[in-house]
């Protein structure tokens, strides 16, 4: 037997390794978005700009200086976290003892003037960025081919998750973490310094955006559009997902990207809006979301 | 700021005739652009300014509007009166629809919310045959409102377009200094407290959020008319962006403040987008950045502000 409801098996294992690297990426954002949320209270809406930006100095860096692939995958997000903490130093901090909305309407403006400066250097049309050598061709797994760079994409993806998440729960870094996000004041009080996690917060949030920018460099077309449509899906990620739990967040963003991968298959048409279908549905039966607690 | 009565209707008519001299001095059109936006933005700000809720998904109800409005004149031979009426009604049933899922979540996610069932209605106006996808409706006959006034005739046309816009502005007026209103602006300033009250504040949230659809709906159609084509653009995320800018320049939660907002955002397009090109979205970037940290009131915000100052009145 080679197909399922008339699909080849081989077209829906292939779409559905497609869904995989998608969502992983679905979960790093979302991971990213949820660790600034709940320190800063913020909503980041140039968490796609930043992983656009971090795709394109990964181009940049190979075209101009030479720079490969693994140097990038440790200096960009240390790049990126760099620009995080100037953004929250320079502009986010004036805005904490306003409404959260003036956050996102900040970050919406940075994301238009990245997004913008990027878009008339170099258009809209992709940059090309050829898959490193170690990861040319596919492994054979008899049923199937995986390519060998989306097997790689997918380890790395989340071994970046999990790190997170042992960190924020694990370490005493992670639980002075925990602690400011619930009460920043109390915690003042006891002699940590909450304005400095804030900033490095935020930079490890934007530092992960990067990272997960040249994980993509070489699996999708690079283009300054590419981060403003992503972040709309990774908000409704959010929205189904709830922000308050990190685990949450990464199991949700990878079984959207699966489902979307299963939609393509049977249903092409509805792959770009079935997350957000599924987003009106679990706010019909569970408002919270579902990892969510209300606050 | 209270001016005495003589001196806001001695205002109003300056306006109005400012208004009707217009198009004698001005490009009918860009101005019916800047009508059409001013309305919107004016709707958006039902929302924003008067309830707290920042929807960043108000493109959605604009581009329904045209479509529907578009593809009812042009393939059912709808007049302009009925189809423009139709378009506002849809929008009005969409807002119903996406203002009762939204409610169910509080504070920032109503945001996140109102993009994402944006970009929903995005794909759906892609994927659609009504709709003409990528190349969008073009060709839309402007036709005769009520069998009568030609409304080929840019002018003529623009007058149209006046009195709708007028009509949307008293709407908005009369639902802020109604009781309605009133509850409205309780919820902004103290959600809880309004539900101790005894206010169901989900039901106010979804009446404020279908009138505020419904207007931008009826912009929508309007500019549909105007321009005689719709486009993808109308849905895109960066038109529901254009309209928080507008309303944020020009002064949250006054009802001039859109419509000033407008005013100079449609200008400011209109004026750049042949030098610049696509360097236009850094420029509105900034001018985001810069209205958020240092201009929150906004212009007419700002002005009211000095006035008071000057003329020594107490804030209120």
């Amino acid at each position: 037997m080679n197909t399922i409801f008339g699909v080849p098996i081989t077209a829906l294992l292939g779409q559905l390794v497609v869904g995989l690297v998608n969502g992983c990426f679905y979960a790093v954002l979302s991971l990213g978005l949820s660790i600034i949320f709940g320190m800063l209270g913020l909503v980041n809406f140039a968490h796609g700009a930043f992983y656009m930006v971090g795709a394109v100095l990964t181009w940049f860096a190979l075209t101009q200086f030479g720079i490969g692939y693994w140097w990038c995958l440790l200096l960009v997000p240390m790049v990126l976290a760099a620009l995080g903490a100037a953004v929250e130093r320079g502009f986010l901090r004036w805005l904490y003892r306003v409404d959260p909305i003036y956050g996102l309407l900040l970050t919406f403006g940075l994301a238009l003037i990245m997004e913008g400066v990027l878009r008339y250097r170099y258009g809209v049309g992709g940059l090309p960025y050829s898959i490193p050598d170690t990861f040319q061709g596919a492994f054979n797994l008899g049923f199937m081919y995986l390519p060998k760079y989306r097997a790689w994409a997918v380890l790395a993806a989340l071994t970046v998750c999990i790190a997170t998440w042992l960190v924020i729960e694990k370490t005493p870094l992670g639980a002075y973490l925990r602690a400011a996000t619930e009460n920043p004041t109390l915690v003042r009080a006891f002699g940590i310094n909450v304005p400095a996690m804030i900033t490095i917060t935020f930079a490890v949030g934007v530092g992960l955006a990067g990272f997960a920018g040249v994980l993509a460099a070489p699996a999708t077309q690079i283009s300054p559009l590419m981060g403003s449509n992503l972040i709309i899906v990774v908000f409704a990620v959010v929205v189904i997902g709830g922000m308050s739990s990190i685990l949450g967040s990464i199991v949700t963003g990878v079984g959207l990207g699966l489902i979307e991968g299963l939609t393509k298959v049977f249903y092409p048409q509805a792959s770009s809006t079935v997350v957000f279908f599924i987003m009106a549905i679990v706010l019909l039966i569970r408002p919270a979301g579902l990892f969510g607690r209300e606050r | 700021m209270r001016a005495s009565p003589t001196v806001k209707y001695l205002g109003l008519a300056v306006l109005l005739a400012v208004g009707l001299a217009a198009p004698f001095g001005m490009y009918p059109v860009l101005l019916m652009n800047i009508l059409c936006f001013a309305l919107f933005a004016s709707a958006f700000n039902l929302l924003l300014g008067y309830t707290g809720l920042l929807s960043f998904g108000h493109a959605a109800f604009f581009a329904t509007a045209a479509y529907l409005t578009g593809h009812l004149i042009k393939v059912h031979n709808f007049g302009p009166g009925l189809g423009i009426l139709s378009g506002t009604l849809a929008a009005a049933v969409l807002g119903f629809l996406i203002g009762s899922l939204v409610v169910r979540r509080q504070g920032i996610y109503f945001s996140m919310i109102t993009l994402a069932m944006s970009q929903l209605m995005y794909f759906i106006f892609l994927e659609a045959s009504f709709t003409g996808g990528e190349d969008g409706l073009q060709a839309i006959p402007r036709g005769k409102l009520f069998w009568l006034v030609n409304l080929e005739n840019d002018r003529t046309l623009y007058y149209v377009v006046l009195a709708i816009f007028i009509f949307g502005i008293a709407m908005i007026w009369r639902t802020i200094h109604s009781p309605f209103g009133q509850v409205l602006k309780a919820i902004r300033e103290n959600e809880a407290r309004a539900i101790s009250l005894g206010y169901d504040v989900n039901r106010y949230k979804v009446l404020a959020f279908v009138i505020s659809a419904a207007l931008a709906g009826l912009a929508g159609a309007t500019k549909a008319l105007v321009f005689t084509f719709v486009t993808l653009t109308d849905a895109d995320w960066h038109t529901s962006g254009d309209v928080v800018l507008m309303t944020l320049l020009g002064g949250l939660g006054t009802v001039s403040g859109p419509v000033v907002g407008a005013f100079v955002i449609v200008a400011l397009e209109n004026e750049l987008s042949d030098k610049v090109g696509s360097f236009v979205t850094v420029i509105i970037g900034a001018i985001f950045v810069i209205c958020v940290l240092v201009f929150r009131r906004g212009i007419v915000g700002e002005v009211a502000a000095l006035y008071r100052r000057v003329v020594g009145v107490r804030e209120v």
